[in-house]
């Protein structure tokens, strides 16, 4: 491939932005000391190995996986109704979809402490209609549906977007020759609709694993994740080294799901580009 | 003729802008890196009257941020604001200019027991700002022992109540101080002892939170809280059912002091700034807007009544002989964090 003069500036930006950091952060991950003497050492990862670090790893990914899956058993349905409208009531309503996104995502998450408080809005209500009020706040279940509710638009529009592309005759055409809603769904609908659900699962996946403001802010800083143990790396204890490593081992993992996902995608659309 | 055209809209541009830079650097140039929300900005504007200068003002969260972005980082900046034991860490590193005090007159508006302290023997390099401590924060309404000493916080009958710092030093230095130790302490025995307490205790939390905890304890979510003094004042202004107590056990006080970090450009004009924020009509001012402790005794008798006379503000001394100063922990850094990752990953 040439390179075109008008492209430089965006190689320029890449080897600035992207590939020297990235590069630099791989170097401290396998060294230790300071700048000026740097030693060759994998102890920064054989020190990951310890258990308390590998529970804060499984935490973090049974974490994300659990919000991709009920994205997912969630947001297909989303997709699959607003694709069957008709097109100008559709971008009503994928406009009303992403419009909270235009809010900050603090600011939305922020709410939530508000509406699941012991004082708060759900419990008001609960209470008023003479329930005993809820712990809702501080839990697995409060950082859960934080998670979900910020990522959900991303597990929708790629399946939306997907399933909206579906040449209609396909599905004449199934009719005509006998099959029922049911199969037309699982032999026509939710295979073509791959590549967006795995576009979808690596959308979400992605930032939850990597999320910590979500889990501290709804989790009262009760779980350590591993976002937030890079962050611990790097600010407080100072130890860049140990950080980088944990920033490899993350990135690592984000790449064998990938792989995984794109395994599942036979047509080679979407995310599965990368492989 | 277009081309002419373009080269002259082009050398008009350059000139306009280089004539706003040139416009601006006729002023010299303060650069002040403080905490978020922690001076009155009036008292920055006088001071860019009073001076004819220009305060480049910017803000940090916590001391490490500013530590990453001073040792590491390429900016420099003139005047910083970091607590006692960062300051120590930093002497110890070099990063901070010596101050000469034939620039800082007001320093004798400083009370002596804020001065000469173990971080910076001498003030060399440092002239305090404010300080403060930490306690318990509790609702008068939904608790109904007496609250004087840490233990309450591992009272069960608590349980889902309780509010704790999210800071691996300060939960870790509450329970060190419950169990008669000092917060300083390097005794591997001792720490651990004080994870372990902190495990039992997770049960009974309800979250371990940051500035959120002014937002909670206000809209009375939580009955009890480890909180800093001045927020504390604060938060007992908007809710009158909040009381803050100093548990018997000791805890700890901590200053925020004034630096100049070795790479300073501009380092008379800081200490003419140092200067300037000591003098009492200023200080006074300044404490009244951010709520915390001055060292100022000067100004300290400026302020209204009920401020000077608030236990929560300015204890007795007898409250403040029980006080322990946060010491640079050096290599103990990541005990600390394996220590804090056991007691967050236990469940």
């Amino acid at each position: 491939m040439k390179l075109k003069v008008l492209s430089y500036p965006y190689v320029v930006w890449i080897a600035v932005f992207i590939v020297v950091p990235l590069a630099l952060v791989l170097l401290y991950s396998f060294t230790d000391g300071d700048l000026e003497d740097l030693n060759f050492t994998i102890s920064n990862f054989r020190k990951f190995l310890d258990s308390k670090y590998l529970n804060v790893l499984w935490i973090s990914v049974k974490l994300a996986l659990e919000s991709t899956v009920l994205t997912l058993i969630l947001g297909y349905p989303v997709a699959l109704i607003i694709a069957k409208e008709k097109p100008s009531k559709r971008n009503t309503m994928i406009f009303l979809f992403v419009m909270p996104m235009w809010m900050n995502f603090l600011l939305r998450t922020y709410a939530w402490l508000t509406l699941l408080g012991k004082n708060g809005v759900i419990n008001f209500i609960i209470e008023f209609l003479g329930f005993k009020p809820l712990d809702l706040l501080y839990n697995d279940g409060a950082v859960l549906l934080g998670m979900i509710y910020n990522f959900l638009p991303f597990m929708v529009l790629p399946i939306y977007s997907v399933l909206v592309k579906i040449d209609n005759s396909l599905i004449e055409s199934a009719e005509d020759l006998g099959a029922n809603k049911f199969q037309i769904f699982t032999r026509i609908i939710l295979p073509l609709s791959i590549p967006g659900i795995i576009t979808g699962i690596t959308m979400v996946f992605m930032p939850a694993v990597s999320t910590f403001v979500i889990s501290r802010l709804l989790g009262g800083g009760q779980y350590m994740l591993i976002g937030n143990l890079i962050e611990q790396q790097f600010l407080w204890v100072g130890d860049w080294h140990f950080g980088s490593a944990i920033s490899i081992i993350m990135m690592v993992f984000i790449l064998i799901t990938m792989a995984i996902t794109s395994k599942f995608d036979t047509q080679k659309e979407g995310s599965g580009g990368l492989w | 003729m277009k081309k002419g055209l373009k080269v002259s809209m082009l050398i008009l541009l350059i000139s306009a802008i280089s004539l706003a830079i040139i416009g601006c650097n006729d002023k010299p140039i303060l650069n002040v890196y403080n905490w978020g929300d922690y001076i009155d900005p009036d008292v920055i504007k006088d001071f860019e009257e009073e001076f004819n200068v220009k305060v480049n003002y910017n803000t940090f969260a916590t001391n490490e941020d500013m530590y990453v972005s001073i040792a590491k980082g390429g900016t420099s900046y003139d005047v910083a604001f970091p607590s006692d034991y960062m300051i120590e860490r930093m002497i110890s590193e070099g990063l901070l200019a010596e101050i000469n005090k034939d620039n800082i007159p007001n320093i004798k508006y400083i009370g002596e027991e804020y001065l000469d302290l173990d971080f910076d023997p001498g003030n060399k390099y440092s002239v305090p700002y404010m300080w403060g401590t930490f306690g318990i924060l509790y609702n008068k309404t939904m608790v109904d022992d007496v609250v004087d000493s840490w233990d309450i916080l591992w009272n069960e009958k608590y349980a889902g109540q309780i509010l704790m710092l999210d800071s691996q030093r300060d939960s870790i230095g509450v329970s060190l101080k419950r169990l008669g130790y000092s917060m300083n302490t390097r005794d591997l025995n001792e720490l651990e002892e004080a994870k372990n307490e902190l495990i039992k205790q997770k049960p009974l939390v309800y979250a371990y939170v940051g500035d959120d905890v002014k937002q909670l304890m206000v809209a009375e979510e939580a009955a009890l809280a480890v909180v800093w003094s001045g927020d504390a004042v604060a938060m007992m202004w908007e809710n009158e059912n909040l009381e803050y107590v100093y548990p018997k056990e000791g805890t700890n006080i901590w200053f925020d002091n004034m630096v100049i970090p070795k790479n300073a450009k501009n380092k008379e004009l800081a200490e003419q700034f140092i200067n300037f924020l000591n003098r009492p009509d200023i200080a006074a001012r300044n404490v009244q807007y951010i709520g915390y402790s001055t060292p100022n005794v000067a100004a300290q008798e400026l302020l209204p009544e009920e401020i000077r006379n608030s236990q929560v503000a300015y204890p007795s001394k007898e409250i403040l002989k029980n006080t322990e100063i946060f010491r640079d922990m050096k290599d103990m850094l990541s005990v600390y964090d394996e220590l804090w990752l056991e007691v967050k990953t236990e469940r």
